[in-house]
C-alpha cells in the first residue's frame, strides 16, 4: 500500500497531461439551418472547430448581434495556460516522488484552486463576449445578452448553445479526483 | 425508286402519325390503370428525407444535364455543360469561358444527348458523368464530387457526335462517333459526291484513371454511314464496342426515304483491344486534325485550353480483326449489351421485331472466317451465323433496351408508344405498358451496366400533348416512372423534364452523396487573382485595364466604394468568397454588365468583365440571399469621363 498513492498521483498527472491532446471544453450551437451543429473546442492553447472554417462561421453569426470576434491570438490565457498545466504536472510528479501526505494535499489543493480560477476566468470571458456588445450591432434585442452557459444548454435567440467539458476537461476532472484519492490513502496509511 | 417501295414508305409514314392522333382523344385521364394510393406511397419521399437514386437526365437541346431524385421526381440541380447559363455565370465569367472554346471558336450552345456514368468493374462508380455534344462534336466530363463540368473535349474528323459517350467496363475509354459522315480530312467538295468520298470516324477517348482527364487515344476510319448509338461489351465481351449504323445506302439527300431502303444495316463491332495492339505496333497514321481540350482546375478555379494538332487514325482495311459488321434489320437505333455481355440487341427502328445477336456466335463466326460479304474492305458476317433470336414484340419502332439484372430486358417502342418487357434467352414477351407519348430512351438505374438496380424504370418521352396543364405552344417533355420490382410494370409517377432528355442514367444515392463536396478550401485556392482575406482586397489600374480584387463575406464586399474608373475601361472583378460554410454562396452583379452575374461558392474565385460606357455612379450588389443583412450587401462604383478620373480609391467602411 505504500506505493499506491505514488502510482495514483502519477496516473493523475498522466490524466492531466491529456489536456495537451484533447480540448478542455466544447460549446455547440444548434439551429435548424445548421443540421450538423457548429461546435467550438477550447483547448489550453488554442480554439478549434469541427472544420477549419468553424471559428469564422461562429464569428460571422456573432457579428450580427455585435459580439466581439473570437480571436485566439488576443486571448493571453492560451499562451500561459500550457505553462500553468505543465507546472501543475511537475508539482504532481514531485508529490509522487516525495510521497508525503502534506505534499499530496498541497498538490490537490493547488490543483483545486487553479481549476476554480480557470473556470472563473472562463466565465468572465463568456460574460464579456455575451454582454460587451457593439453599439453599432445590426441586430439589437433589448435586454438580450448572449453569454453561453458554463455547463448545460441555453437558448440564445434562434440558437441552442450547449456547453460541456471536452475530453481533456473530463480527464482533468478525473485527475483532480485522483489527486485527492492519493492524499486520502496516504493519510490513512500514515495514521495506521 | 420503284413504286412498290414508295408505297411502303408512305404506309410507314401513316403509322408514324397514327398513334399521336389516337392518343389525343384519350385525354389526361389516361393514367394507365394506376392504383393511385399505392403509387403515391411508392414515390413519396417525406419532407427532409432523401431519394434512393440520383438520376442524371440529358437536357437535349438545352445543352445541360438535369439531376432528379428518384422515386420522387424532384429536381435537384441543373448542371450547365454545353450552354451558357446566366444563373451561374457559366460561360460568362472568365473562368468558365474556355470550357466552351472549340476550333470553331466560342460555342455557347450544344445539343446534349447521352449521359453516361463512369464505371469500375462494369458498375457505375459515381466519380464522373460523361455527356456528348451532338452539334459541334464534343464530350464533357462532369465531376460528381462538385456536380460541375470539369472538362470538355472536342472531336475532330466528325460531324454530329451521337453514338457517344458510352463507356468500357473500367472507363478505359468513352467513345464518340460521327452521326453525319463528312470528308475526312475536311475538304470543299460537291455534296453529290458523298458516296465513297465521305467517311465516318469512331473515336476512343481515354480517361485518365487518377484525374479523369480525357484525350483521344485513336480514331477508327469508317465507311460513310451514319453512326447512331453504341454500347460497350461487358464480362466476356469486354474489349469490344458496338456501334449501330444506318444510311448504309450512303445517300446524301432526303434521307428519311433514301436511308431507309436497305433491308439490313450494320452493327459495327470494334475490337478495341486489338486496336490497341495495332497502336502499340505503330500501325496508325498521324493525321493533322485540330481539336481542343478544355480542363477546369478545381484549385485554380479556372479552365484552361490545350490545343491539339494531331490524332492517331486506324484504317480497318490495314488492321484486320478490328472491325466486323453484323447485319441488323431496319436502320437499328440503339445497340444494347445485356449485363452478362452475351447478347447484343439491335433495336431496328423501322421494324416490329427486335434482333438479338450472340457474342459467342459472333466470335465463332469470326474464327471460322464465315463472311457473307465485305463493305469497304470490312468483313460482313452472315446474319444467320450471329443471330441468337428475335423478339416477336407485337410493337412497332423499337429504339432502346435496358436490363433489370434478373434476366429481363425492357425495350421502348416509339411508334406504338410503349415499353415491352421480355425475357433474355427465350425471347418471350412478358408484359407491356403504354407511355405518354412516343417514348425514346428508357432508363433503369445501372440498367446498361453489369449490375442494374432493377427496381425502377423511367420512360423518356418525345411527345407531351395533354399530360400537364398547358403552357402555350411549347411544352416540357414528359417522363414516366414505373415500378418494375414485380412481374408487371406499374406506372407510379409522371413528371415534366428540362429540354429534351434523350438518355438518362441513375445510381444509388449513397455512392454519390458521400463524396459530395460542401465547400472549396480557401487555403487551397490557387486562383491567380484570389484575395484570400480582406487585407488583400484592392484595386490595381494599368492604363484602361482595371483589376478589382474583391472579397465577400456575410454581409459585405471589400472594397465596396471604388473610384478611379473611366468610361471605356475594362474592369475585371475578381471576387473571392471568403465563406467556409456549407451553402453560403454570394452573388455579384453590377449595373450595365453585358454578360451575367457571378455566383461564387465558398472558397472560390470568379471573374466578371465589366466595360462601363458612360460616367456616373454604378451600384453593385449580392444576388444570392445570403443572410439577414443580404439587402445591405451592396456597394458603389464611380465612373469618370475618359481622362477625368481621380486617384484610384478602394475602401470599405471608410
Amino acid at each position: 500500500m505504500k506505493t499506491a498513492p505514488r502510482i495514483i498521483t502519477i496516473l493523475a498527472v498522466a490524466c492531466l497531461m491529456m489536456l495537451f491532446f484533447y480540448p478542455l471544453w466544447r460549446i455547440t450551437l444548434i439551429a435548424p439551418q445548421y443540421p450538423d451543429g457548429v461546435t467550438m473546442y477550447i483547448w489550453i492553447n488554442k480554439i478549434t472547430g469541427d472544420s477549419p472554417g468553424t471559428l469564422q462561421n461562429i464569428n460571422i453569426l456573432n457579428h450580427y448581434v455585435g459580439m466581439k470576434h473570437i480571436e485566439p491570438d488576443s486571448i493571453p490565457e492560451l499562451t500561459y495556460f500550457p505553462w500553468v498545466v505543465g507546472a501543475l504536472g511537475l508539482l504532481g510528479l514531485i508529490a509522487a516522488f516525495v510521497n508525503k501526505s502534506g505534499l499530496h494535499l498541497a498538490w490537490a489543493v493547488v490543483f483545486l484552486v487553479l481549476a476554480a480560477l480557470g473556470i472563473y476566468d472562463f466565465y468572465l470571458w463568456e460574460y464579456d463576449y455575451g454582454h460587451n456588445l457593439s453599439p453599432t450591432a445590426p441586430i439589437k434585442v433589448p435586454g438580450m445578452s448572449y453569454q453561453p452557459p458554463l455547463f448545460g444548454s441555453k437558448m440564445l435567440l434562434n440558437f441552442n448553445a450547449i456547453s460541456y467539458p471536452g475530453t481533456g476537461g473530463i480527464f482533468m476532472g478525473i485527475s483532480m479526483f485522483l489527486a485527492f484519492v492519493a492524499w486520502w490513502i496516504k493519510r490513512k496509511t500514515a495514521r495506521s | 425508286m420503284n413504286p412498290l417501295k414508295q408505297l411502303s414508305v408512305l404506309a410507314a409514314a401513316a403509322i408514324l402519325v397514327l398513334p399521336a392522333c389516337t392518343n389525343n382523344n384519350e385525354g389526361a385521364q389516361n393514367t394507365g390503370a394506376i392504383n393511385k394510393s399505392s403509387a403515391a406511397e411508392k414515390v413519396y419521399v417525406a419532407p427532409g428525407e432523401y431519394d434512393e437514386f440520383y438520376s442524371f437526365m440529358s437536357g437535349g437541346f438545352s445543352g445541360q444535364v438535369s439531376v432528379y431524385g428518384l422515386p420522387s421526381g424532384r429536381l435537384l440541380k441543373v448542371i450547365p455543360v454545353f450552354s451558357v447559363d446566366g444563373e451561374k455565370g457559366y460561360g460568362f465569367n472568365e473562368e468558365t469561358k474556355p470550357l466552351l472554346e472549340t476550333s470553331h471558336g466560342f460555342i455557347p450552345w450544344d445539343d446534349a444527348h447521352h449521359p453516361e456514368l463512369s464505371q469500375t468493374k462494369g458498375k457505375p462508380d459515381g466519380k464522373y458523368l460523361f455527356i456528348n455534344g451532338n452539334n459541334t462534336p464534343r464530350v464533357a466530363r462532369i465531376d460528381l464530387s462538385t456536380f460541375e463540368t470539369a472538362e470538355i473535349i472536342e472531336l475532330p474528323n466528325a460531324g454530329g457526335n451521337h453514338s457517344s459517350p458510352f463507356t468500357t467496363e473500367n472507363s478505359e475509354y468513352v467513345v464518340a462517333g460521327t452521326r453525319f459522315s463528312v470528308p475526312i480530312p475536311q475538304s470543299d467538295m460537291s455534296i453529290a459526291d458523298y458516296k465513297g468520298k465521305f467517311k465516318g470516324s469512331l473515336s476512343f477517348i481515354s480517361v485518365d484513371p487518377e484525374h479523369g482527364h480525357m484525350d483521344i487515344d485513336f480514331q477508327v476510319l469508317m465507311p460513310g454511314f451514319d453512326y447512331d448509338l453504341a454500347h460497350g461489351g461487358k464480362g466476356k465481351s469486354h474489349g469490344w464496342m458496338f456501334f449501330t449504323t444506318y444510311n448504309t445506302e450512303e445517300s446524301h439527300t432526303l434521307k428519311e426515304v433514301n436511308a431507309s431502303q436497305n433491308d439490313k444495316d450494320y452493327i459495327a463491332a470494334i475490337n478495341w483491344k486489338k486496336a490497341q495492339e495495332y497502336i502499340e505496333q505503330g500501325k496508325f497514321k498521324e493525321m493533322d486534325s485540330e481539336y481542343l481540350i478544355n480542363r477546369y482546375d478545381e484549385k485554380k478555379h479556372l479552365a484552361e485550353t490545350i490545343k491539339k494538332n494531331k490524332v492517331r487514325v486506324l484504317d480497318p482495311t490495314e488492321c484486320p480483326g478490328v472491325v466486323y459488321f453484323l447485319p441488323t434489320p431496319k436502320s437499328p437505333h440503339g445497340v444494347d449489351v445485356d449485363p452478362t455481355g452475351s447478347y447484343i440487341i439491335g433495336n431496328g427502328k423501322l421494324n416490329a421485331n427486335l434482333t438479338v445477336h450472340s457474342f459467342d456466335k459472333m466470335i465463332q463466326a469470326i474464327e471460322n472466317k464465315s463472311f457473307a460479304d465485305e463493305a469497304y474492305g470490312i468483313p460482313v458476317l452472315n446474319f444467320e451465323d450471329v443471330a441468337a433470336g428475335t423478339v416477336e414484340s407485337g410493337g412497332l419502332g423499337p429504339l432502346h433496351t435496358e436490363f433489370d439484372g434478373q434476366g429481363n430486358a425492357y425495350t421502348t417502342f416509339f411508334i406504338s408508344s410503349e415499353v415491352v418487357k421480355w425475357k433474355l434467352g427465350t425471347w418471350e414477351v412478358l408484359d407491356r405498358v403504354p407511355t405518354y407519348y412516343s417514348v425514346g430512351h428508357l432508363m433503369i438505374p445501372g440498367g446498361d451496366s453489369k449490375e442494374p438496380w432493377g427496381k425502377y424504370m423511367v420512360a423518356l418521352n418525345k411527345i407531351t400533348k395533354d399530360r400537364y396543364l398547358p403552357t402555350g405552344p411549347e411544352l416540357a417533355h414528359s417522363a414516366q416512372l414505373y415500378d418494375i420490382s414485380g412481374d408487371k410494370m406499374e406506372l407510379i409517377l409522371d413528371f415534366p423534364t428540362i429540354g429534351e432528355p434523350h438518355y438518362a442514367q441513375a445510381i444509388a444515392a449513397d455512392i454519390v452523396m458521400n463524396r459530395s463536396k460542401k465547400i472549396y478550401s480557401l487555403e487551397e485556392n490557387e486562383h491567380p487573382h484570389a484575395a484570400k482575406s480582406e487585407s488583400e482586397a484592392r484595386v490595381e489600374k494599368n492604363g484602361n485595364e482595371v483589376h478589382v480584387y474583391m472579397t465577400t463575406i456575410r454581409s459585405h464586399f471589400a472594397p465596396d466604394n471604388i473610384e478611379g474608373i473611366e468610361a471605356g475601361d475594362k474592369v475585371y472583378f475578381h471576387v473571392t468568397n471568403l465563406e467556409q460554410d456549407w451553402d453560403v454562396p454570394h452573388g455579384f452583379s453590377v449595373l450595365g454588365a453585358q454578360n451575367a452575374e457571378l455566383l461564387i461558392m465558398p472558397g472560390q474565385t470568379e471573374t466578371l468583365l465589366w466595360e462601363p460606357l458612360k460616367p456616373g455612379i454604378y451600384p453593385f450588389y449580392c444576388t444570392d440571399f445570403c443572410s439577414a443583412l443580404h439587402q445591405e450587401m451592396q456597394g458603389y462604383l464611380r465612373v469618370s469621363a475618359k481622362g477625368q478620373a481621380p486617384e484610384v480609391l478602394a475602401t470599405t467602411g471608410d
